[in-house]
């Protein structure tokens, strides 16, 4: 088994107010030095056999991000 | 003989019986369609009802863009079959590139519902034809994914072209870029909405009657199609 690592974040300009929340949480935790929060999501893929980079860089363009709103990096789970 | 206007269940969708009712008290004959099945029935018009579909899981939209019944109604829609999302079927139809741009978190977190005043931007849409240019209706909004984004370019682009077909007034819900609550393609034939008309079509239960104007005019809309057709 081989596992593709499917890194997804919004753009930079598109509003995050999931971050913003968390963000607004921080100083309730004592934390006053972190500036901005942005949260974007890990999607693992697990391989039959071989990762297939391709394949799974297809899966992310048509359904995994919206490229409107997203860009994502994938890479091979060298610990799998 | 009266249209033939489909509603697609989704597993997850709520307001597919709702959308079903207000096709019938609009004149017209609704056909519920399956999304695991192709078949689009031979069908007028198609609403993709609001709700939650697959869970919403992803993004509200991405997974039922997938879904076997989207590979006939996308290619449908492209042909000028007129097509309809209310709320996440106004997210399913962007997930589908059938619409620009993308519905995303309010930007204030809440799920926000209430009755919303709207003005209609594009009243040549096949959904819209009832309405006057700058008309000012009342139905309700009920979501927390509706803020409306997309690039500067594109929305130039949208309100160059006229294609915003409704816009906020009295305070914008969810902070969509623009004030914008519902836009179409540039054939006029694909509309897509955050608030719900099809709750708003009875005296008894709507916040106004200001939504039986979107079915009434791709009825409309038909009649003149088959007139021209024939």
């Amino acid at each position: 088994m081989a596992r593709v690592l499917v890194d997804v974040m919004l753009k930079p300009e598109i509003l995050d107010p999931q971050g913003e929340a968390v963000a607004n949480a921080l100083p309730r935790l004592g934390v006053n030095g972190i500036t901005s929060v942005r949260i974007g999501k890990r999607i693992e893929l697990d391989f039959e056999g071989e990762a297939d980079l391709e394949q799974a860089r297809a899966v992310a363009d048509a359904l995994l991000a919206n490229p409107v709103i997203e860009t994502f990096t994938l890479r091979v789970d060298e610990g799998s | 003989m009266t249209a033939r206007i489909g509603v697609v269940t989704f597993p997850g969708s709520l307001d597919d019986r709702d959308a079903q009712r207000a096709v019938r008290l609009a004149g017209a004959t609704p056909v519920p369609l399956w999304h695991g099945e192709t078949a689009l029935r031979g069908v007028d018009a198609v609403i993709l009802p609001g709700g939650f579909s697959y869970g919403d899981y992803l993004r509200g939209g991405a997974i039922a863009r997938f879904a076997p019944v989207m590979e006939t109604l996308i290619d449908a829609a492209k042909g000028g079959l007129p097509v309809l999302g209310i709320c996440n079927g106004f997210q399913i139809l962007c997930e589908s590139h059938l619409l620009p741009g993308v519905l995303t978190r309010n930007a204030h977190m809440r799920f926000r519902r209430r009755s919303q005043r709207l003005r209609v931007e594009n009243s040549a849409t096949a959904f819209t034809s009832h309405f006057d240019p700058g008309q000012e209706i009342v139905i309700p909004v009920k979501n927390g994914e509706g803020r409306y984004v997309a690039d500067e370019h594109t929305l130039d682009e949208l309100e160059g072209e006229g294609r915003v077909v409704f816009r906020y007034l009295d305070g914008n819900p969810s902070g969509a870029l623009r004030d914008i609550a519902g836009v179409t393609n540039a054939a006029g034939n694909v509309v897509g909405l955050m608030p719900h008309p099809e709750h708003a079509v009875e005296a008894l239960t709507g916040a106004s009657l200001d939504g039986l104007g979107m079915f009434t005019s791709v009825i409309a809309h038909l009649g003149q199609t088959a007139a021209a057709g024939s």
